[in-house]
Parts: structure tokens; sequence; C-alpha cells
């Protein structure tokens, strides 16, 4: 007979089945490591010449700035698409519905590039008053799409879609006993839509956004196709005249990538904020 | 004195299913008024027509004089914008079955949230309120925990301090105990006590007859969308008149 205050002996059970999978894992992945840095194209030293030079930092600046940029306007288009999408009235509900629609349902590359020759198509930017002849703004289309503005609209259009997604389903998520506690305080829906309901549905909002600004950190690239001035198109100048494509690909791989882990780590601090009092333990500031 | 509540043939249908079918009910200022009946015969939908979460199909139904969700203008009657519609629900306090606090929002910030936002009040003095609402309600040192942190009955008397921060004039009280254990019940209907003994008027849908004894000045006995009957507890609980009110008592007591 054991003791009860003695903590227990028992020989633990082996997991033959996990030692064999590890092994197999770490085989490949030695193989693959092994033929890529094998190649004599790599050039480790170039990549370290390049990661730092000053066009390439401003391509990274570039690049960040697009995502920040587009992620704002995106996010905040897309809680106004989601809030027409479920309101009462049916024209806003179509109007959104079609937004949603057409962005969601053609290509960004296509989108980019179609706001980059958006000169081609509406020669002139004009906004009157409707049945008045007062001209409020008119200027030529290709004197507003100059430096990053076709590629920001393009960006936040076509993320304003999938904002809009999330937002809506986020909204949707919440008890709709959450409303009426609202609207029984004497709250106005506007005011219970942004005091009750929206910070509650960042709780099921902020995972899928995290990835929706990791994506989008990526989709910047894309830009390159317009001459974005981002990290993409810093690269590809430089390769399109020194020949040194796989180098400079890895400079702008190292750069995604730790831009792509920055914004991991502040997603995991962004969403246990927003989970604030659904945990029992560990919620009280 | 005008009526609290003053109901009149108060109809309400979703669809081809008439739910309420001609209610009339006066509460007056200072009463407790209990509403009984089995599940399904209408009890909520008539508290929520009440402060207007649901609109009423036809009948007429005033709470302290004004027509629920409408305004007279000489002979027709002009539907209220949704900011009225607000403004007259802030004088209503209600108590939900299910709680219903805010989750991410601390006690403190549950009982502040509509002073500040829909009053206007100060937070400094929408805080000391809110404290005194929570020592009220026997909760002083809960005032920083989620409601994830909190029992049901501690839940339960949060809201209701959350009801009371916006001075209503009148509560209603949807089946506040049935989501509770039965030993957490009794917190609850102590708070509700002590409310109406400081003149509160409630208008309280429960299956609490000792409650409904003790503490009502009127009870009602609702079925399949109309008034059965109504009068004192003595005469509805200890003398029935109808037979569905013997049939319903017979089960719950
Ligand atoms: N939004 C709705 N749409 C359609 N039918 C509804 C709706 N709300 C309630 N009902 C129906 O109305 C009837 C009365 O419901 P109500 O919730 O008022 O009953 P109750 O007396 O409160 O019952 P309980 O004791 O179960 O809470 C039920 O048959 C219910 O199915
Ligand atoms: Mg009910």
């Amino acid at each position: 007979m054991t003791s009860p205050n003695r903590p227990l002996k028992a020989v633990p059970v082996r997991h033959y089945g996990r030692w064999a999978a590890a092994a197999a894992v770490l085989a490949l992945a030695y193989l693959y490591a092994t033929t890529v840095l094998a190649s004599p194209n790599l050039e480790p030293a170039t990549i370290g010449r390049y990661l730092f030079k000053d066009y390439v930092l401003d391509g990274v600046r570039t690049t960040l700035l697009l995502t920040a940029l587009s992620m704002a306007f995106g996010i905040a288009g897309g809680i106004l698409l989601a809030v027409m999408r479920l309101s009462a009235n049916p024209v806003l509900r179509v109007v959104a519905a079609a937004f949603v629609w057409f962005f969601r349902g053609t290509p960004l590359l296509v989108q980019i590039v179609f706001f980059g020759f958006l000169g081609a198509l509406i020669p002139r930017l004009t906004i009157t008053v409707p049945f008045t002849d007062l001209v409020v703004f008119d200027q030529p289309t290709n004197a507003v799409m100059i430096g990053i503005v076709p590629a920001v609209l393009a960006l936040s259009f076509n993320e304003m879609a999938y904002a809009a997604e999330i937002v809506r389903a986020g909204i949707l998520a919440v008890d709709p006993g959450q409303t009426e506690a609202a609207y029984a305080l004497g709250m106005t829906p506007a005011l219970s839509m942004r005091r009750i309901v929206l910070p509650q549905a960042m709780r099921v909002i902020a995972p899928p956004m995290g990835n929706e600004v990791i994506t989008m950190l990526k989709s910047t690239s894309l830009v390159s196709v317009i001459a974005g001035r981002d990290l993409m198109t810093a690269v590809q100048t430089v390769y399109a005249e020194n020949y040194k494509v796989i180098p400079l690909l890895c400079v702008a791989a190292i750069w995604y990538l730790a831009l792509v882990s920055a914004l991991s780590v502040l997603q995991y601090f962004i969403e246990r904020r927003f989970g604030r009092g659904q945990r029992a333990v560990g919620g009280v500031r | 004195m005008t009526a609290m509540i003053h109901a009149e043939g108060v109809r309400k249908t979703y669809g081809h299913l008439e739910v309420l079918r001609g209610i009339d009910l006066t509460v007056a200022p200072g009463e407790v008024c209990c509403l009984l009946g089995p599940s399904g015969s209408g009890k909520s939908t008539f508290l929520r027509c009440v402060n207007h979460l649901e609109t009423v199909t036809a009948g007429q139904l005033r709470v302290d004089g004004e027509l629920v969700g409408y305004r007279r203008r000489g002979e027709k009657l002009h539907e209220l914008r949704p900011s009225e519609i607000a403004a007259r629900r802030r004088d209503i306090g209600m108590v939900f079955q299910r709680f219903n606090l805010f989750p991410h929002l601390t006690a403190l910030g549950n009982v502040m949230e509509a002073p500040v936002r829909v009053l206007g009040e100060t937070r400094a003095a929408a805080r000391e309120r809110a404290r005194a609402l929570l020592d009220r309600v026997g909760l002083a040192d809960k005032a920083d925990a989620y409601p994830a942190m909190l029992s049901g009955g501690q839940q339960q008397r949060v809201a209701i301090a959350r009801a009371l921060a916006m001075r209503p004039k009148l509560m209603l009280f949807d089946e506040p105990t049935s989501a509770l254990d039965p030993e957490l019940v009794g917190e609850v209907l102590d708070v509700m006590r002590a409310l109406a003994a400081d003149g509160m008027t409630m208008l309280v849908v429960t299956h609490e007859m000792g409650f409904a004894r003790e503490v009502a000045d009127t009870v009602v006995f609702m079925d399949g969308g109309v008034v059965v009957e109504s009068g004192t507890p003595a005469q509805v609980l200890g003398d029935p008149q109808h037979d569905r009110t013997r049939a319903f008592l017979a089960k719950v007591l």
C-alpha cells in the first residue's frame, strides 16, 4: 500500500508513434533546407548587402503605409457596409450586397490594374450638387490618381468587401438580448450598436481581421504591377537592372516574414484585449 | 390619478398567430402587479409591449397617460421616431429572465453606461450613484467584477441596479428568478421586496407564488392571450373563480 500523502509513481506511457513522426518530419526539413541553402544563386552576401539599402527601407515604409491606410479605410467601410446589410432599408441592403458581390467576385489584381488606369475609363473626376450647376470638385483623373492613391483605393475597396462580411458575422454573433437590454435602457439603435453590440462583436471580428491585416500586408506586393513604390516594386526595380533575382526576392521575403511576425505578436495582444470579460479568470483589470 | 399602465383591448399578432387577444389591465402608481399564467399565454409579449420592444397590433396601451409608440395630433395618430421611442423607454426599467448584462463591461460599467450615454450624466456622478445602487443590492464589493465572474443571483441583482440607475417610474420584471438555482432565488426576491416597499411601481411576471402572495397588490392570471381573472392575491390565489385558474394553481402550488 502506498501512503496517501506520497506522490504516485508510475511508468509513463511511451509514445513510439510520436517519436517516429517527429524523426520523419525533421529528416524532410533537413533535406529541404540543405537543398535550398546549397544553391549557388542564393548569395547570402548579396542578400545582406541589399537588406537595409535605403530604397528597400523606403519600400518597406510604403508597404506599411499601404497596409495601414487600406486596412483603416477597409474596416471603416466594412462596418458601414455591414450595418447597411443588416438595416431595415431594402435599398441600403441591396447596394451593400452588390458592392460586396462585385469586389469579392473580381480578382484583386484586376482591381489594382483597373484603378491604375482609371483615367482611361473616366478622364475627369467631377462632383456636382445634384439638380444644380454647382461644381464641388473637378479635376483630371490622372491628376488625382498620383503616388499611392490608386493602390490605396484598390486595396481599400477590396478590403471593404471582406471586412463587411467579417463585421456582419460578428454583429450577428452577439446575443439579441444585448440589443434589447440596451433599448430597454433608452439607448437609440445607433448608440446600442456603437456601445454595446460592436464592442462585443469585436471578440468575433478580431481574429479573422488580424488575418486580414496579414493578408493585406502581403497583397500590397500586387501593386508592383502599377509601380506602387512598395517593397516588392523596390526589389523588382533592382533585379531588373542587376539580374540578381533570387537574392532580391529573398530580401523581400525576409522583410515580409519579419513584418508578419511582428503583426502576429500584436494580434495576440489585441485579441486578448477584446476577450475582456469573457473569461471567468484573469479578466479583471 | 393617471394609471401607470392602462391597457384596453390590447392585441398582438405574429403573422397568423394571435398572441394577445384583447388585454385589459390597469396598474396604479406604486402598485405591485404580478402576472401569472401558463407558458405561451403571452405574459412576456405583453410586458414587451409596455416598453415598445413589441408593437401593439390593436387596442390602446398607455404608460403614465402617454400612448405607447404613438403621438396623438388632433384626430390622427403619428408613429414615434426611433429617438422618441428610446426617450420614452428611459423611464421604464426592465429586468430579463436571462439577465442580459453587458459582458464586456464590469458590474459598475453596466450600471453607469446608460446614465452617462443616455442621460448625459458626468462619469463621476454616475459612478457615485452606481456604487450606491450596487451597495443597495448588496454587491458593493463586486463593482469591478465582469458578469462572467458573478453567480446568476449576483448578475440579476446587478441587472436590477442597472435598470434603477435610470430612475425609472415603472419596473418590468420578466421571470427574474426562473434562470436561477433555487438557493439564489431568495437574494433576488429580497431586492425586489425592498423595491416594492420603497413604493416602486412594478409589473412582475413570475412563478414565485410566495412572492406574489406576500408582495403583490394585484395578481393577474392570463391564459391564451386574455386576462382570465384578476384581484388581490387572496382572491386570485386563495379563492380562484375560474377553472383555468384553479387548474394552473393546482400545478404550480
Ligand atoms: N417574435 C415572435 N414571433 C412569433 N411568435 C412569437 C414571437 N414571440 C412570441 N411568440 C409566440 O407568442 C406566444 C406567447 O409567447 P410569450 O413569450 O409571450 O409567452 P409567455 O407567457 O411569456 O410564456 P413563458 O412562460 O414560456 O415565458 C408563444 O406561443 C410564442 O411562441
Ligand atoms: Mg415569457
